[in-house]
């Protein structure tokens, strides 16, 4: 079928008050066409001790499955089986895989949980409860996310052409008995780890390869260092919003402290505290998780100029064994078949390598013009809440 | 001897507080016979004398000695140097406050209400509340700063010397403003010299800020950074509270080493405030052995208010404390918020250069300017974090500490007390045996004794009651002073948080335009 670009969905991070709850409108970007024809969400998640279930459900007009709306619970290991299979599909290698949702992370929330259950004789109560109050709703800040990420991923699924009609795609979405049959043993996980490490060795090899596409080696450049610079914001904007929660755990600490002293009236120091917390999970959510989503979705775009230098690296072997052959006289005819299956492969994938690059590229602009636009807009908020709030206590006390 | 804690005067005719009167009858329970619960002594004589030479106080409000005593307090306050009776006595700080302050304040006092008039008569504040008020208001004809902190000198032996300025309107100054320079050590010199007089009584002296060799060391070795520039400022910071302090408590104001501090050009150096002298050591055993005797001292005290205060003031310290170490991680969290984020918009900068969409590589640019501007935004928030509130606390650790002290002290008078009652037991164990044994010589001498130590009892038993009468009325004024000080202190961090955030407001809505334009 014909590639249309306008079939191209630019995912995005949904803001955070939307990724939660069934039917809510899924803030998609504006090139997005309005294909309903098959519609993902995750509407539901559990958390059970370290695993979390998610519940996928999916409405689709498309006669390809058998019911037009249904649901299907799901573990994280599935994603990371569906990506994997997906990465492994010969007829997918010049396309960009979406990256594979990130494990769910409750460590540092978990970690939080146990000191303060050791500290709980050192505090008050009031201070206790706040505590936890406060480790809740960070643990439900993960929940939210990990829910968000994984729906992401099935949503650009979804919404590319060729992907959608995934069989292995399908069989996620509808099989209603468990999926670990299918999943990798430990066996191919650990093959899998081998591949990766070849793959990076590689990796160093094709950076050598001389490029014959302006496009392409225009691209690759861009990639290198445009992959390097968002891996190091990344790291640095996590450090930056745990400081923020840090210094609003304080505040925390701060008000409890203050209340017991009862000295005067600090509901609006408590109230700031609670602010202050939420611009640092705001800010996490809007920036930090933009560019990490954005590292990991350049690291498949990587991945796909490594494939189709690999290619490319093929096709030249390929002619080299054809001269070869050639020079000995022997097995001209397979190896000239090689050669021509080696080319058209090499240019399948330059095509639609081309084709995904230049979508990629819309993708991520319009992504963050999204995210940056709201994160600006979330931090007024807060900014202008705060400023409400220390006005009304300081104007309080004042009178006092 | 009842009203050992405090005295209640008569009313002022057609004064609103009688109910302030039994509300305060109430608290001491003791107090049943308190003469004055709702007398309504039409006679405005507020004041007792307790009297400078020993006697015993006949009728605590008798007109005639009040008129003299009135005019003799007056003269003798002027004198301050002696800690005497007269500090100690309720309203005689009052009348010579009123006397001082009234030719010379116009605005300030609670104008209305005093007759510049020696005999004080029809002027008297009625009741504790009433008084802690025109204390607050006619306290404050003074102001002093501390600034300019200047290295003097090379090497070792250098100091930093700061600028006292004085501004005041109070006729026992010889200048309206003048200012002198100071060293730490004549700090010291100078809480040393307010501890040796006035502790004694009961008085709560607030304590000057620590030493600290590693940062002083750091300014004499001439090493130029910003720590040591933080270490100057901050000592600077709290000698000025420290002075500030002395001069609002009304008896240490009095006191004419505090004036010399103020107003005299060259100050003898001050000797036994380095930590390695000898008085430093003795200070030290002295600390030591206090630190014992208060383990097993306990009153068996009558009067519940000071136990109750007392275990007040250890749970608030503890508090403080906590408080102090909590903002402490503040400080540095919001410090460490600033590293990371100077370092997140350099990493958003070069982000921005590798970016090949000119309108998302402007934008990206642009945010890292933001988060820039954060950095210097949060940084300055650590500093007000810093100076406003952990100072604060810091500085009433240490008060509560000095309050303590004050309790302690009390304590100690009671002690003696009691071993002067035991030991004129003793002295009449002895007096009955030799009675028995019939020596009419030595029966001489123990009778002497005798009286030399019933003497004695009474006059500790007077020193406890009015110590304990001063560390009262202290701690009242301590804790007035206190909540104030924190009310004005967090007003202040809150406006400087309110500013902070405004700014905030300001960058992003500026940096909006930019992401919105990205296409």
């Amino acid at each position: 079928m014909e590639y249309d670009p306008k079939h191209t969905s630019t995912v995005v991070l949904k803001p955070f008050s939307q990724s939660h709850g069934v039917g809510v409108a899924r803030s998609v970007s504006v090139d997005l066409n309005n294909d309903a024809s098959l519609l993902i969400d995750i509407p539901d998640a559990l958390c059970e001790r370290d695993k979390v279930k998610f519940t996928v459900h999916t409405k689709t007009t498309l006669s390809s499955f058998q019911k037009p709306d249904f649901s299907v619970p799901r573990q994280h290991e599935d994603f990371i089986w569906l990506h994997d299979a997906l990465v492994e599909t010969e007829d997918y290698a010049g396309l960009i895989i979406p990256p594979a949702p990130p494990k769910p992370d409750f460590e540092s929330p978990r970690e939080k949980m146990h000191k303060l259950g050791e500290g709980e004789a050192t505090m008050t109560k009031e201070e206790y409860t706040k505590m936890k109050q406060e480790l809740e709703a960070e643990y439900l800040a993960v929940f939210k996310k990990t829910v968000q990420v994984h729906e992401v991923f099935l949503q650009r699924l979804s919404s590319h052409p060729i992907l959608s009609k995934d069989r292995n795609f399908q069989i996620f979405l509808e099989y209603d008995q468990d999926l670990s049959v299918r999943r990798k043993n430990a066996k191919e996980t650990f093959g899998s780890f081998f591949k990766n490490m070849v793959k990076s060795a590689d990796e160093v090899i094709i950076s050598g390869i001389k490029e014959v596409d302006d496009f392409f080696e225009q691209e690759k450049t861009f990639l290198l260092d445009y992959s390097s610079k968002i891996k190091d914001s990344t790291a640095r904007a996590e450090k930056m919003t745990r400081s923020h929660k840090n210094v609003a755990d304080d505040y925390i600490h701060i008000s409890a402290t203050l209340n017991s002293l009862s000295v005067d009236d600090n509901t609006a120091l408590k109230k700031f505290t609670n602010v202050e917390g939420r611009v640092a999970s705001d800010e996490e959510l809007k920036l930090t998780e933009l560019l990490r989503y954005y590292m990991l979705d350049i690291q498949a775009a990587k991945d796909l100029l490594y494939r189709r230098a690999r290619a490319l690296a093929d096709y030249e072997n390929s002619n080299k064994a054809l001269d070869k052959a050639r020079l000995k006289s022997k097995d001209i005819t397979q190896a000239e078949e090689h050669q021509q299956q080696c080319l058209q492969k090499f240019d399948k994938l330059s095509e639609s390598g081309k084709r995904e690059l230049t979508s990629f590229k819309g993708r991520r602009v319009v992504a963050f013009r999204k995210n940056l636009i709201e994160m600006a807009e979330l931090e007024i908020k807060h900014a202008k809440n705060n400023m409400a709030l220390l006005q009304g206590c300081i104007e309080l006390l004042k009178s006092n | 001897m009842a009203a050992s804690s405090r005295r209640n005067p008569p009313p002022l005719p057609g004064a609103e507080n009688q109910d302030p009167l039994s509300e305060m009858a109430d608290e001491d329970s003791d107090e049943g016979e308190d003469i004055f619960v709702g007398n309504s002594n039409p006679v405005a004589e507020a004041f007792q004398p307790d009297t400078a030479n020993g006697e015993e106080p006949a009728d605590l409000f008798s007109e005639a000695e009040t008129s003299t005593a009135a005019n003799s307090y007056i003269t003798n306050s002027k004198s301050n140097g002696v800690h005497s009776d007269n500090e100690n006595d309720l309203f005689a700080e009052v009348s010579v406050e009123l006397s001082m302050e009234n030719p010379s304040t116009t605005a300030k006092s609670s104008g209305a209400e005093f007759t510049p008039s020696l005999t004080l008569s029809a002027t008297q504040p009625e009741s504790m509340e009433q008084l802690e008020e025109e204390k607050d208001e006619d306290s404050f004809d003074m102001e002093v700063a501390v600034t300019n902190p200047e290295k003097i000198g090379d090497g070792m032996n250098a100091y930093m010397a700061y600028k006292v300025s004085t501004r005041t309107t109070l006729p026992m100054f010889r200048n309206r403003t003048f200012s002198v320079w100071r060293r730490f050590s004549d700090f010291l010199g100078l809480y040393e010299k307010l501890s040796v007089k006035h502790s004694l009584n009961g008085c709560i002296i607030p304590p000057p800020p620590e030493k600290s060799v590693v940062g002083m060391t750091k300014v004499k070795v001439g090493k130029d950074d910003s720590s040591s520039a933080d270490f100057v400022e901050r000592r600077r910071a709290a000698l000025e509270r420290y002075l500030q302090r002395v001069v609002c408590h009304p008896s240490l104001l009095q006191d004419p080493d505090v004036r010399e501090f103020l107003e005299r050009d060259e100050l003898p150096r001050a000797v036994g405030t380095h930590t390695l002298s000898g008085a430093g050591f003795l200070k030290m055993i002295n600390r030591a052995s206090d630190a014992v005797s208060k383990m097993t001292i306990k009153i068996s005290d009558s009067d519940a208010w000071f136990d109750n205060k007392l275990q007040e003031v250890e749970s608030e310290e503890l508090q403080l404390r906590k408080l102090h170490a909590v903002v402490d991680s503040l400080v540095n969290h919001r410090k460490e918020l600033c590293g990371n984020t100077a370092v997140f918009a350099k990493s958003m900068a070069m982000l921005g250069n590798s970016e090949d969409n000119t309108a998302l590589s402007r934008a990206l640019s642009q945010l890292a300017e933001v988060e820039d501007k954060m950095e210097t935004l949060h940084q300055e928030q650590a500093a007000s974090d810093f100076f406003i509130l952990a100072e604060l606390l810091a500085d009433y650790i240490r008060l509560l500490g000095a309050v303590r002290g004050c309790f302690e002290q009390r304590m100690k008078t009671w002690q003696r007390w009691q071993e002067a009652q035991s030991t004129l037991q003793k002295k009449r164990e002895v007096e009955a045996k030799l009675l028995w044994a019939n020596k009419p010589d030595k029966l001489q001498q123990a009778k002497e004794e005798i009286t030399e130590w019933e003497g004695k009892v009474t006059q500790y038993e007077r020193d406890f009651d009015r110590i304990s009468v001063t560390v009262r009325k202290e701690f009242l004024r301590f804790e007035k002073e206190k909540s104030n000080d924190f009310k004005s202190q967090i007003v202040k961090y809150l406006e400087s948080l309110l500013q902070s955030q405004q700014r905030h407001v300001k960058f992003w809505e500026a940096f909006l335009p930019e992401a919105k334009a990205i296409a």
